[in-house]
């Protein structure tokens, strides 16, 4: 047995056993996204910060997102949430084909979110929403909204690369699964790929009112 | 290979070093021991190049009028000097190079819980260098450490976008090894090693991590703001497009303030441990060292807004931050106390560690109580942007971080190598230090009441003499940081030459061969008393 690697047949050398492995894994997680807490944290700041500095603007401008697509996307999203808690369900009763098999679908739902948002931003460049030289917003608030874009891009930026990323680790798990490497005793990756997943749909459920609902009350 | 062999004669050549040969094995290597020496290795070239712009600095301040450097140039010096000592030498210093080898070892673990991630974390902090460095040929950066918009996000014209890039990923390097801390302490406990009986080490090595955890990921998310405004002309910061130059600073400190208890709780955790060996006593309120050094690492988190007491923040802001900043001295001086209580009556052996141990205590209470000058509204109006502000963060810094950390390489140097260094330089190189410290930063506290302004490299004629002192001072510091750096490459030269527990200490590190085995320990230890258990002979000799 190699003396580094996390092994299908055991837990890797420098645990006692399994159990020791997947609690440190799963508190390796949790540990990670309080980081990712804080690292969102900051932008929550400074949108809560110049919301509250120009909330007429902030209001202008969210109506210019589009709500029924964002609303979309939300739905989207609560269901790749569900088949992931499907998929761990799944691993952990070491049922490969449906482990496969909602690991799938979490997959094509991150993917169509991706594909939603980036018509989003799309018709943005065409409305002349994009912070820069190019931004054009008619009203008194012009600067103050392109303020709530720089944060809506940046927000909504940050969160797709975590989707991104979260789709790079589902499809590498696919891999795995499809070879077998998971079982009924070994699945805390998908069990910690599954936190990572959840903990990216929650950062959505607030970006979804704080930036889309802004005007609606 | 398997982890339970017994080895009735322990062999002398089985230990982590020679476990494997060639520059793949240690680049490769997943061993928290020489992940810990690869740090070490980092973490030593970027203390000199830090430390060389220091000795520019000072040598330009030797004379009121500019003579070696340019206004521009010296702007690079003091901003290079402070961004290389922080980001790259003080904050990994410790944890990264006696926490990653202590930390599994002082738990009776065969490892930190992600070895994988600790080796990727060391890859992260020198990709992080290697943008650094790259800033430092290309001409440098001029903004100081803090990188205050808007001048770093529009108007500076030299190389931000490389350094913030570099301070960036080498965030990421310390969140891997503070996670890694934080799942190892809590998963990987050797049996029976509850938390009040952990040594206090591994207690400021948790609190650290704590912090680390929940700071970095912030300063993360700034910079990425300051690059973004930098490279794009978003906002944020900006002023002109309506953004608050004042939220960077509170995103900075709401970092950098805890920054520095990162820097300074682990050499508050080396300190315990090196006190309480020497004095050959238990450790003098053992749980309310551990609850003090949690409540350093929470306070820590309230009090960035004194450092923005005449930025502009409100009046009423001001109040709750300098109270709530006194309050950090409480657990501090909990700490000096029950330092000096355990060294009370107690049989102590003047080894070079605990010189070093009274070096920290010493600087970091006169470090500390100048802090509470800066804590106060009036006071800190007056000294602002001084000179006092800079002997005070260096009497923390140098005078406690640093002496802690040397302190612990002293105090280690053993387990790590097998071999003790010459123990007649290294006190030399101790008093050195410690003469040569206080004459360069205790001048710089009448300077800076005086009213010099830091950062500038000109200064009125009368402030001369107090400057040529504190030069000298630097001289006689650099002289006391190369000659350890002599002795103990030194040493290695030597055959092996010691024990197991050189020091007569507790602790499990002390229970395992020197240099340890790849895999830390024969057997898992189980642990059964207390720790600190030294007052044996005491009783006896009362």
């Amino acid at each position: 047995m190699s003396n580094n690697s996390d092994s299908a047949v055991g837990h890797a050398h420098h645990f006692t056993d399994m159990d020791q492995q997947r609690e440190a894994s799963t508190l390796g997680m949790w540990t990670f996204l309080v980081t990712e807490i804080m690292f969102f944290g900051g932008l929550f700041v400074a949108y809560a910060l110049y919301r509250s500095m120009y909330p007429e603007a902030f209001a202008e401008a969210s109506l210019r997102l589009n709500l029924l697509l964002g609303a979309i996307n939300t739905g989207v999203l609560i269901c790749s949430s569900l088949t992931m808690v499907l998929a761990v369900r799944d691993a952990q009763s070491g049922k490969v084909k449906g482990l496969v098999r909602y690991l799938i679908a979490t997959i094509v739902l991150g993917s169509a979110f991706l594909v939603i948002k980036a018509f989003e931003y799309s018709h943005k460049i065409h409305e002349h929403l994009i912070p820069g030289s190019s931004f054009q917003f008619a009203g008194p608030f012009g600067q103050q909204a392109e303020m709530f874009f720089s944060l809506y891009f940046m927000m909504t930026g940050l969160h797709a690369i975590h989707m991104i990323i979260g789709i790079g680790v589902l499809s590498v798990l696919l891999y795995q699964a499809k070879r077998g490497r998971f079982t009924a005793e070994y699945y805390s990756p998908i069990d910690v790929a599954g936190l990572y997943w959840h903990f990216v749909d929650v950062v959505w459920i607030y970006l979804f009112p704080l930036l889309y609902l802004v005007s609606r009350h | 290979m398997s982890n339970t062999v017994h080895h009735s004669v322990v062999d002398r050549e089985n230990d982590y070093i020679h476990a494997g040969y060639g520059l793949k094995s240690w680049l490769l290597t997943v061993d928290h021991k020489r992940i810990a020496i690869l740090y070490l290795i980092s973490i030593t070239i970027f203390f000199f190049v830090g430390g060389f712009f220091a000795f520019l600095l000072r040598l330009e301040l030797m004379t009121p009028a500019g003579d070696i450097v340019s206004a521009e140039t010296y702007n690079k010096l003091f901003t290079m000097h402070g961004v290389v000592m922080i980001f790259f030498f003080l904050i990994p210093s410790i944890p990264a190079v006696l926490g990653n080898f202590l930390v599994p070892l002082m738990i009776g673990a065969k490892d930190l819980a992600f070895p994988k991630l600790n080796l990727m974390s060391w890859y992260v902090y020198n990709i992080g260098g290697i943008f650094a460095l790259y800033a430092l040929v290309n001409g440098g950066v001029d903004t100081g450490w803090t990188f205050y918009t808007p001048y770093s996000s529009t108007y500076s014209l030299s190389n931000v976008v490389p350094v913030v890039i570099g301070a960036f990923i080498l965030g990421f390097s310390s969140i891997l090894t503070a996670l890694n801390f934080i799942v190892t302490i809590h998963k990987m406990r050797a049996p029976g090693l509850t938390w009040f009986k952990l040594p206090l080490f591994i207690w400021a090595s948790y609190a650290t991590s704590i912090i680390t955890v929940l700071a970095t990921p912030v300063i993360a998310i700034t910079l990425c703001l300051l690059l973004f405004e930098r490279l794009m002309g978003v906002g944020i910061f900006d002023p002109a497009l309506g953004g608050d130059p004042i939220l960077f600073q509170h995103l900075f400190w709401f970092y950098s303030h805890p920054a520095v208890y990162i820097m300074i709780i682990p050499s508050m955790g080396v300190i315990s441990e090196v006190v309480t060996c020497f004095a050959r006593k238990r450790i003098f309120g053992y749980k309310f060292m551990a609850y003090a050094i949690m409540a350093i690492a929470i306070f820590g988190f309230l009090v960035w807004g004194h450092h923005m007491f005449i930025s502009g923040q409100s009046v009423y802001a001001g109040f709750v931050f300098s109270a709530l900043s006194f309050m950090v001295a409480i657990p501090s001086a909990i700490k000096v106390f029950n330092w000096t209580a355990t060294l009370y009556k107690g049989h102590i052996e003047f080894r070079t560690p605990i010189l070093y141990a009274f070096g920290f205590i010493g600087l970091f209470t006169i470090g500390g109580l100048t802090g509470l000058f800066l804590a106060s509204l009036a006071t800190d109006v007056h000294l602002t942007d001084t000179y006092f502000v800079v002997a005070h963060f260096h009497y923390i810094m140098v005078g406690g971080a640093v002496m802690g950390y040397l302190g612990g390489i002293h105090f280690w140097w053993p387990k790590m190598t097998g071999r003790m260094y010459n123990e007649a330089w290294a006190k030399f190189s101790a008093l050195i230090l410690f003469v040569g410290f206080n004459l360069t930063f205790f001048p710089q506290f009448v300077l800076g009441y005086l009213g010099m302004p830091r950062r500038y490299y000109i200064y009125p004629d009368e402030f001369q003499v107090l400057n040529v002192l504190s030069t000298a001072g630097a001289t006689i510091l650099g002289l006391g940081y190369i000659i350890p750096m002599v002795y103990l490459l030194w040493s290695l030269r030597k055959e092996k030459n010691v024990g197991t527990n050189p020091w007569g200490a507790t602790g499990l590190e002390w229970t395992t061969q020197s240099p340890p085995i790849t895999h830390n320990f024969e057997k898992t230890p189980v642990v059964t008393g207390e720790p600190y258990v030294y007052q044996e002979e005491e009783k006896v000799v009362e």
